[in-house]
């Protein structure tokens, strides 16, 4: 952990440069066009200041970014619909929701496969190749559909992200629920364990690091689903709508902002499954 | 009714010759064959619903009025085909996985780009990229290169890490022994660590076609010319022509697994040394 202390900070700031740089580059033609129409000549300091600080650049400076989120979040109130606390609520919400029938699913699909022949024969090459089908392409008929038939607002965008979660978590589960090694299933038969006994108190426990691992994937691709459902409905609310409306009107700082915010979002949600991770992990005696 | 009936009898019927093919010792015939039962008998339900209940066309078509869609409309799908898969994810794939492939072989080689790098690249592979596709729409222009852009930053960073990963499979003691052979840096790169870390690649490049389909779709969602896929998936939901909807998914579903299967192959023929292949 030490080790990357220095390493981390440094490629960081690397990259915030490199961000610097190519905002000059980027926003450079449309500063030199404007100069030459208002017919004078930019020295160097003034083109960068400029490409600094366009209304609608088309690589936004980090500061303009950071800008447009302080006045986004902190300034505006959480009701309204700028704030972008609010659009994240909403996109947090539909996320939670699949994530947690994507889970749910998941392990169901998981147990059934471990302890049932024909499920795992039948099921298991469909569930691969249902993540061949580019879910997030069927977004939008998978909203308009639910729409028609008087399911909308969370659910359909629910649906999309439960469709991309629960494959990590049947995946990881199955792997967990037979990672019991034949000695430790004998020595439960030996104790002449129920079948209800051995799930509890063996394969459920020793799946559980399988288990948070495929979380984490899970809740990164239920977000990914919440966003791209919020595409179609016309841009209404939620962080997907914001970067819809935001590539409509040219406004880039917004898409931008909009796009640290999700980024901010997934971190936050797998840093906290990673701390609830350690803290079970850490009960059951197991890290 | 009687629709309903032979749903329900399908059912039945393909959940008992499964149960009785699963009893039968494994083979290969067996592990091809229940898998596809479940599948047909999936269509069968589903055909049966939908004119059992006269579910309307608009809401979800039946199968076969999907395979008559596809059937009719192979010029546009072939049409979207080329210019979404061929041109935008394809192209896209290759530069994205190619360049993961070289950054990783750097970053191997400097240390400290590996711990400074590596943490970076796996908080970004975790990031909703795909938000990203408006702001490359903007840059690359409506047609395919602002897909292909999607698609390389979608593909990167999943590349990167499992290559990088791959590129310390190997122990001390082999890179000992080419250090006896006096082999050079780029010798064991090329005779030893390469090839020890084609697992690992191959497991990036089968994540990277599912991303890289869904990038390119997904992106033209954020402006396109009049041809693509997810263009043509689209509009025709605005149109309610569902059916065209769902020949477009069968075409996307028929890629990815097709691509999916070759790369599994590729795999089986250039890994054919490793524990998990030989089974």
């Amino acid at each position: 952990m030490r080790k990357s202390l220095f390493p981390v900070p440094t490629v960081v700031a690397a990259l915030f440069v490199i961000w610097y740089a190519m905002s000059v580059v980027l926003n450079a033609p449309w500063a030199y066009d404007r100069a030459k129409r208002a017919g004078v000549e930019l020295s160097f300091s003034e083109l960068v200041a400029d490409t600094w600080a366009q209304d609608k650049p088309k690589l936004p400076a980090p500061h303009q970014v950071a800008v447009e989120l302080w006045n986004t979040t902190v300034e505006k109130k959480i009701t309204s619909k700028r704030s972008l606390v609010f659009h994240s609520g909403v996109t947090l919400s539909s996320t939670l929701l699949g994530f947690v029938l994507g889970t749910v699913l998941g392990i169901g699909l998981a147990v059934g496969i471990v302890y049932n022949r024909v499920m795992d024969m039948s099921v298991m090459p469909w569930v691969i190749a249902s993540q061949t089908i580019p879910i997030l392409a069927i977004a939008p008929m998978i909203i308009v559909v639910l729409n028609a038939v008087g399911i909308s607002g969370l659910l359909p965008k629910a649906i999309i992200s439960m469709y991309l979660s629960f494959f990590p978590v049947v995946v990881g589960m199955v792997k967990g629920l037979r990672s019991p090694d034949m000695m430790q299933l004998d020595q439960m038969r030996t104790w002449n364990a129920t079948g209800g006994q051995q799930f509890w108190k063996l394969r459920l426990p020793s799946s559980m690091p399988y288990l948070f691992a495929s979380l984490k994937i899970a809740m990164a691709a239920s977000l990914v689903g919440a966003i791209v459902g919020e595409l179609p409905t016309g841009a209404v609310a939620g962080l997907g709508a914001r970067l819809l409306a935001g590539s409509y009107y040219g406004q880039t700082i917004q898409i931008w902002s909009a796009l640290i915010m999700a980024a901010a979002l997934a971190a936050g949600l797998v840093a906290l499954i990673g701390v609830v991770q350690r803290v079970t992990l850490k009960r059951m005696g197991m890290a | 009714m009687g629709w309903i009936i032979f749903g329900i009898v399908a059912w039945l019927a393909g959940w008992g010759l499964n149960v009785y093919l699963s009893r039968l010792p494994k083979s290969r015939a067996t592990g091809l064959a229940v898998p596809v039962i479940f599948g047909v008998t999936l269509l069968l339900i589903w055909e049966s619903i939908v004119r059992g209940f006269g579910i309307s066309p608009v809401l979800l078509p039946a199968p076969s009025a999907i395979a008559a869609r596809f059937a009719v409309s192979t010029g546009i799908l072939w049409e979207d085909f080329v210019q979404t898969v061929l041109k935008g994810a394809f192209s896209g794939y290759v530069i994205g996985c190619g360049a993961a492939v070289v950054t990783a072989v750097i970053v191997d080689r400097f240390p400290f780009l590996r711990r400074g790098l590596l943490p970076v690249g796996n908080f970004v592979a975790a990031l909703p990229i795909i938000g990203m596709a408006p702001i490359l729409v903007m840059w690359f222009g409506f047609d395919w290169q602002s897909k292909a852009a999607v698609v390389v930053v979608m593909v990167f960073f999943p590349m990167l890490v499992n290559t990088v990963e791959g590129l310390q499979a190997t122990d001390t003691m082999q890179r000992d022994l080419m250090r006896t052979y006096a082999s050079n840096y780029w010798v064991t790169l090329r005779k030893l660590r390469l090839p020890a870390a084609m697992p690992f690649i191959f497991n990036g490049l089968k994540i990277a076609t599912t991303l890289a389909l869904i990038g390119a779709i997904v992106a033209e969602f954020f402006g396109s010319p009049i041809r693509g896929m997810g263009f043509r998936i689209s509009t025709s939901v605005g149109q309610l022509a569902m059916d065209l909807v769902w020949a477009e998914i069968v075409v996307a579903a028929i890629a990815g697994s097709a691509v999916y299967g070759g790369v599994a192959l590729l795999e089986k023929a250039m890994t054919f040394w490793h524990p998990s292949q030989r089974g």
